[in-house]
């Protein structure tokens, strides 16, 4: 009877391990070594526009057991996105371009996964999601790589344990689209925004 | 006063053609900071951080340019100064 009550609750304590080491996880972008970043590219025929925003923020939940359940928000502080001539980075934030004081945030709402393919710690798919730019929320689908560095947080944070979390995703969006200065200044400012995400997020464990 | 204006618009137009040439020859805007990446090892991620560094562009050269040439072609409004000799 007493072997009986002790494999009982071995096999619950296995159980319910189990479950736990399952259970999604929820990582913190917000990066304390100022690595996260966000870079966007216009190419117009007049000219070319490289500049980059390190202002972000947000949680992802993920499941290294379920990664297609991945969710979550990552958040771009507009005043973040940085280019390196002066006049322009003036113009970019004022109102008649992305309107850095109405519109303080530039975010992506992460909803579903779909193609998943994993390999070890990597998982590749489309991630469909709300891309949400000067006040203008719209659908798109991005393909996505998420590494999971399971136990690599204190080889970034010295005296903190827990797992990393990095995304990657590219995807372009059309400024027309985000009642960004429609139609205007095309020679010089390319309708079409390519941007590149590259963020890690942290998980510590107590 | 000519004289010295031409030599003044050529010292210009060099310094300007000079800065613009030994800064890089950047065919862009003028830049007041560059970008610097540093690759972080754990996640490969490479951060992207700003250090200030003055990046004459083509906007610098034509404006230093103008200048100069203004300068230059203003010197041809005031006359020569003629040099009186006495002769017995």
């Amino acid at each position: 009877m007493k072997l009986m009550h002790h494999l009982l609750a071995t096999g619950l304590l296995t159980i319910m391990a189990g479950t736990l080491q399952a259970a999604p996880q929820t990582f913190d972008f917000k990066d304390p070594k100022g690595v996260n970043n966000a870079v966007f590219k216009l190419d117009a025929p007049l000219e070319s526009i490289n500049g980059s925003a390190n202002g972000i923020s947000g949680t992802v939940t993920f499941d290294p057991e379920n990664p297609a359940a991945v969710q979550g928000k990552i958040i771009v502080t507009t005043a973040s996105l940085t280019v390196p001539n002066p006049m322009q980075n003036t113009h970019m934030h004022s109102a008649t371009w992305l309107d850095a004081t109405q519109f303080p945030q530039i975010t992506f709402e992460a909803k579903s996964l779909a193609n998943v393919k994993t390999m070890e710690s990597v998982t590749t798919g489309d991630l469909t999601g709300t891309f949400t730019l000067k006040g203008v929320a719209k659908e798109i689908i991005t393909p996505v790589k998420i590494t999971y560095l399971k136990d690599k947080l204190s080889a970034r944070v010295p005296n903190q344990q827990g797992d990393l979390l990095v995304i990657r995703a590219n995807f372009t969006i059309n400024r027309e689209e985000y009642n960004i200065q429609p139609g205007q200044y095309e020679e010089k400012v390319s309708p079409t925004i390519e941007l590149y995400l590259a963020i890690a997020g942290a998980s510590p464990k107590p | 006063m000519n004289r010295t204006l031409k030599i003044i618009s050529l010292i210009l137009l060099l310094a300007t053609v000079g800065t613009w040439l030994f800064s890089g020859a950047n065919r862009g805007w003028t830049k007041t900071s560059m970008a610097v990446k540093t690759l972080d090892d754990v996640t490969g991620i490479e951060g992207i951080s700003y250090q200030k560094k003055f990046m004459p562009g083509l906007d610098f050269l034509g404006a230093g340019s103008l200048v100069a040439l203004a300068l230059g072609g203003s010197s041809f409004f005031f006359r020569k100064s003629k040099h009186s000799t006495k002769t017995n």
